[in-house]
């Protein structure tokens, strides 16, 4: 239908991870979250802001050599609740994961709450909790429900 | 109380509260009944932030007890000048005392302890976030004059990084209480704190004006608000000004309404209410001593289980 979608299902990959339906605009955050960078030298291949029947615009994300865990999906959920992620070997999906939304999430964010205790230099990791529409820092509460990729402590 | 710290009230349930109280209540009768089970024990008084009067009063409940205190000092002549972490700080006092009670600046600071040591941390203030202690003197207080069910308890002044109203608040959701939030628009309970209040299903109102519920009140929690939240002197006046209480503003009120402040005050209650039936506060502070020996003795434990415990 849309010639976008079509020409990034030509690049097909041969090993990796597809990650669909990305909400637009946030396959740069999906990214940080993985902990990708470039750097690793894995291929990666993003699509943004492409035309989607169920979101308007979604973003689209193919990374090579690197099948992505339960708990990485679980993380990419807070981001993009409604991502579908394929694994793919020898050009083949091989297993669909369901994006699930975590109970806590560690380390990964950093507290807006600048008296929080956990942005003062101390030997821990940042904890949120997973709430119903949003995160919360375990340490001072504090609630995040909007852009909570702006708040990603990487990398 | 089957816990290892105190850090929020949250963690608190009405059974546990009960029994503090409960136990509190006996040592005031009697402060020998604890016996000498904490007759070596040593606790730390760690204050990052000034605070005589807390700190008086934990070191009051702890030699009452028959134990006795060790003092971080002020942070001026600690190491924490020199930068070392909250982390190593509790770490190395955890090998001098039997328990810590933690005053800190920082939001989470007494949760971030407790998870470094063994020995049992009280949250006693940190940052803008939870003051359980206080809470527990707090319930005390209000239960002694109007008792804790069908209670209507209005909550005025800084609501948003007032830490004694943060864990009050928390506290009474465990029990049969209407709960009113007096505060300027921009001092109002923060977005925390509400989740955790609708969570636990409190029923509670929000107000800018003290007369629109006063006369419904059983109880008048009022607490300083500080200069520093405001950008300027002039908006600081005109705001705290409204939310300051004297004789004359409780003439609207019932006769049996409890005033209550933390203390310290400053001009948020006027003197000629000191008089009056409705003060509560300096007995409020007072019972700061017989709820703290309550706390340690449940916290320090020991031979609890042995010594009159059972049950709780
Ligand atoms: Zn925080």
């Amino acid at each position: 239908m849309s010639d976008p979608e079509r020409e990034l299902r030509v690049s097909k990959i041969r090993n990796g991870t597809v990650i669909d339906h990305i909400s637009g605009g946030q396959a740069l955050n999906v990214l940080a979250i993985l902990g990708i960078d470039g750097s690793e030298g894995v291929g990666v291949s993003i699509g943004m802001n492409v035309p989607s029947d169920k979101l308007g615009t979604k973003d689209v994300l193919k990374v090579e050599d690197r099948e992505l865990s339960q708990g990485e999906v679980d993380v990419l959920s807070l981001l993009a609740p409604e991502a579908t992620v394929n694994i793919v070997r020898e050009f083949e999906v091989v297993e669909k994961k369901r994006v699930e939304r975590p109970e806590r999430v560690v380390g990964l964010l950093t507290c807006p709450n600048h008296n929080c205790i956990t942005n003062q230099d101390e030997p821990v990791e940042s904890a949120f909790e997973v709430v119903d529409d949003g995160v919360r820092c375990e340490f001072c509460g504090e609630i995040v429900r909007e852009d909570i990729g702006d708040h990603l402590a990487v990398h | 109380m089957r816990h290892d710290h105190l850090l929020s009230a949250g963690q608190l349930t009405r059974g546990d509260i009960e029994a503090v109280l409960d136990r509190a209540a006996d040592l005031a009768d009697d402060p020998g009944a604890v016996g000498e089970r904490h007759a070596d024990r040593l606790l730390a008084l760690c204050f990052f932030e000034p605070s005589t009067r807390t700190k008086m009063s934990f070191d009051t409940a702890m030699k009452r007890l028959g134990g006795d205190t060790v003092d971080m000092g002020p942070v001026e002549s600690s190491s924490v000048k020199k930068g070392e972490s909250l982390a190593d700080t509790v770490r190395v006092i955890e090998g001098y005392a039997d328990g810590i009670v933690l005053r800190h600046p920082s939001e989470g600071a007494a949760k971030l302890a407790s998870q470094f040591v063994d020995v049992p941390v009280v949250n006693a203030g940190d940052g803008a976030g939870q003051h359980p202690s206080q809470t527990l003197l707090d319930l005390y207080t209000m239960r002694e004059r109007a008792g804790l069910d069908d209670l209507t308890v209005g909550i005025m002044g800084d609501l948003k990084y007032g830490r004694t109203v943060h864990s009050l608040a928390s506290a009474l959701t465990n029990f049969d209480a209407r709960m009113h939030f007096i505060s300027p628009e921009s001092l109002r309970l923060p977005h925390g704190v509400q989740f955790d209040l609708h969570d636990a299903g409190a029923r509670l109102r929000e107000h800018t004006d003290l007369d629109d519920v006063l006369s419904e009140l059983d109880v008048l929690y009022v607490t300083r608000i500080q200069r520093e939240r405001f950008p300027d002197e002039n908006e600081y006046q005109q705001v705290a000004g409204e939310y300051q209480i004297d004789a004359g503003t409780l003439e609207r009120a019932r006769d049996d309404l409890t005033v209550m402040h933390p203390l310290p005050r400053v001009d948020e209650i006027a003197p000629d209410v000191d008089a009056t039936d409705h003060a509560a506060y300096f007995a409020q502070a007072h019972n700061g001593v017989p709820v703290r020996m309550a706390l340690l003795d449940e916290l320090l434990g020991g031979d609890a289980a042995t010594d009159g415990g059972a049950g709780r």
